[in-house]
Order: structure tokens, then C-alpha cells, then sequence
């Protein structure tokens, strides 16, 4: 008996929407909600507190600049990725999809350093309320962000035979991972300044 | 759109977006990537402004709301997806801003309380 999903290439009547087009955008939406109450845990804290330091205090702006740089750059490698298979174009596509993949190496590279440089300093989570909301924004942010290199490695290898059977099915597939990478970026886009800059 | 499920027609009729809206969404792409890198300039030349605290919080969510729309629009399809994804993120959105909200709230509970 076949287990297939259903409409994974031709949209479904209903919604008008491919079933895991769907289904990644109600992931999106809990993931808004799931940062948004960390958005919420960090504004209660900031404004609960009367000595809260300004982030440059504790953090590398440079670094950090950056990271946002190379998130920025992985999100346009991953819509080339996207536009690269969808239009027939697999050494392409492999290329860009590398490339993000890299961007993201990268940036859990310049993570490392500057968590290591909180450690070395024995900055801990513990230390003070700043820094506790920070590691856990910054560590849930960068479990994201190799979820998502893990899905697009995936993409750009073993997962990529489904393109010369099924190649819809397979360009479908980027652009939902596609969507998820961009979500990382954009929750980047409000950590950086909330973190570091104010 | 066709609902063959036909794998040797071109992939990107199939996938909702014909090699012309594919083409539109790449030129996009590199205007705004330029766009998101000018922002970030912004966002740290902003803070070496040292402008009051306020205004400095209202000016960084100003940037970055700006950015984070860039994203959603365009790296994200936004601006060409179905209504259905659009009013489940209208949703989304009224929901979250109270989940913003409820901290402040109560906080200036606490201060009238005092």
C-alpha cells in the first residue's frame, strides 16, 4: 500500500498550495511564536531591570556585524540555490546551495570565537541576567541555524537524487528549506541590534 | 498551472513560478541584498550616533522592521504567495503582538501599583 504524501508537486484544490508549502509556513508561524516569547522574556527582563549594561559591554560589534553580513549574503545564495533548480540548472544549484551551506559554517565559526571569548573570560550564562537571555537566544538562534545547514546539506547531497525522478517534487523541497533559512536570517536581523546594539 | 504530475515538464510552471517570475524574484534578490547591506550600515552607524535611548530602541526596530520586511517580501515570496499563508500570517501577527504587549503591560501594572 502506498504511504506517499500527497500534493507535494501539484497544488492541493482547496488551498491552492503544494502540502508542504503549507505545512512549512504553520512551522514558520510557531517559530515567530516560539522567538516571539523570547522577544517578550527579554523586554520584561530589560525593563524589570535597572542597571541593564549596554551590549557592547559584553559583546564584539564587529563580529557580530559580520555574522549579519554573512547570514544576509547565505539568504541570497539560497533564493540563486532555489532559482538555479527551478530552472534546470543542477551545477548551479549545487553551487549556491554550497555556498550557503559554507555562509553557514561560517557564521557558527564566528560564534565559536566569541562564545569561547565569554568562556575564557568566565562570562556564563549564570553570570548576570544579560547574559543568561543572550546564550539562550544566541544558542537557540544557532540550533536553527544547523538545523537548517542540516536540511539544505541534505538537499545538496543525498537528497538530491530525487531530482532526476521526481524534479518538481525536488524544487519544491528547496524552497520550503529555502523558507526556513530566511526565517533564521530574519530573526538574526532583530537579535543583532536588540543584543548588541542597544 | 497544470496539475499533471508530468516530471519531465519544467520544473518552475510546476512549482508555481514560471522561469519569468523566477528571473523577476533573482533581480530582487541582488537590489535587496544591496538594500539590506546599506540598513546594516545604518544599524551600526546609528549606535555611534550615542543618540538618546529611546530614540536610539526606535530607530534600531525601525531598521531592522524594515529589513526583516525586505526578507519576508522578497527572499521569502511574500509579495506573489497565496492569500491563505498571507491571513494565516495576519494571524500570526495579532497574536504576537500582545505576546510583545503582556510584558510591558505588566510591568506598568507594577509601576502604578507603587
Amino acid at each position: 500500500m502506498s504511504m506517499e504524501i500527497p500534493y507535494t508537486v501539484e497544488a492541493r484544490p482547496d488551498t491552492g498550495l503544494t502540502n508542504g508549502k503549507l505545512g512549512i509556513w504553520l512551522f514558520l508561524a510557531s517559530e515567530v511564536m516560539l522567538f516571539g516569547a523570547l522577544f517578550a522574556s527579554y523586554v520584561m527582563l530589560r525593563v524589570g531591570n535597572e542597571h541593564w549594561p549596554a551590549g557592547a559591554t559584553y559583546l564584539n560589534i564587529p563580529l557580530a556585524t559580520l555574522n549579519t553580513v554573512i547570514l544576509i549574503s547565505s539568504s541570497v545564495t539560497m533564493v540563486l540555490a532555489w532559482a538555479s533548480i527551478a530552472k534546470h540548472d543542477f551545477k548551479k544549484f549545487r553551487l549556491f546551495m554550497g555556498i550557503t551551506i559554507l555562509c553557514g559554517f561560517g557564521f557558527l565559526t564566528v560564534k565559536y570565537f566569541e562564545y569561547s571569548a565569554k568562556f575564557h573570560h568566565e562570562l556564563f550564562p549564570s553570570t548576570n541576567t544579560f547574559l543568561a537571555i543572550y546564550f539562550t537566544l544566541t544558542g537557540l538562534h544557532g540550533l536553527h541555524v544547523i538545523g537548517g545547514m542540516a536540511v539544505n546539506s541534505y538537499l545538496w547531497g543525498p537528497g538530491s537524487k530525487l531530482y532526476k525522478t521526481d524534479p518538481v517534487h525536488f524544487t519544491n523541497r528547496v524552497e520550503n528549506s529555502g523558507l526556513f533559512w530566511h526565517l533564521v536570517d530574519l530573526v538574526w536581523i532583530f537579535l543583532f541590534p536588540i543584543l548588541y546594539l542597544l | 498551472m497544470s496539475d499533471s504530475h508530468d516530471a519531465h515538464k519544467p520544473a518552475a510552471a510546476h512549482a508555481g513560478h514560471s522561469a519569468e517570475e523566477v528571473d523577476h524574484h533573482v533581480r530582487a534578490a541582488y537590489y535587496v541584498f544591496g538594500s539590506l547591506l546599506v540598513l546594516t550600515g545604518f544599524t551600526v552607524g546609528a549606535y555611534f550616533l550615542h543618540l538618546p535611548k529611546h530614540l536610539a530602541i526606535a530607530l534600531a526596530l525601525l531598521i531592522a522592521a524594515t529589513k526583516g520586511s525586505l526578507v519576508a517580501a522578497w527572499f521569502m515570496h511574500l509579495v506573489s504567495e497565496r492569500k491563505l499563508i498571507l491571513w494565516m500570517l495576519v494571524l500570526t501577527a495579532t497574536l504576537f503582538i500582545p505576546l510583545l504587549l503582556l510584558p510591558v503591560l505588566t510591568v506598568a501594572d507594577h509601576i502604578k501599583l507603587r
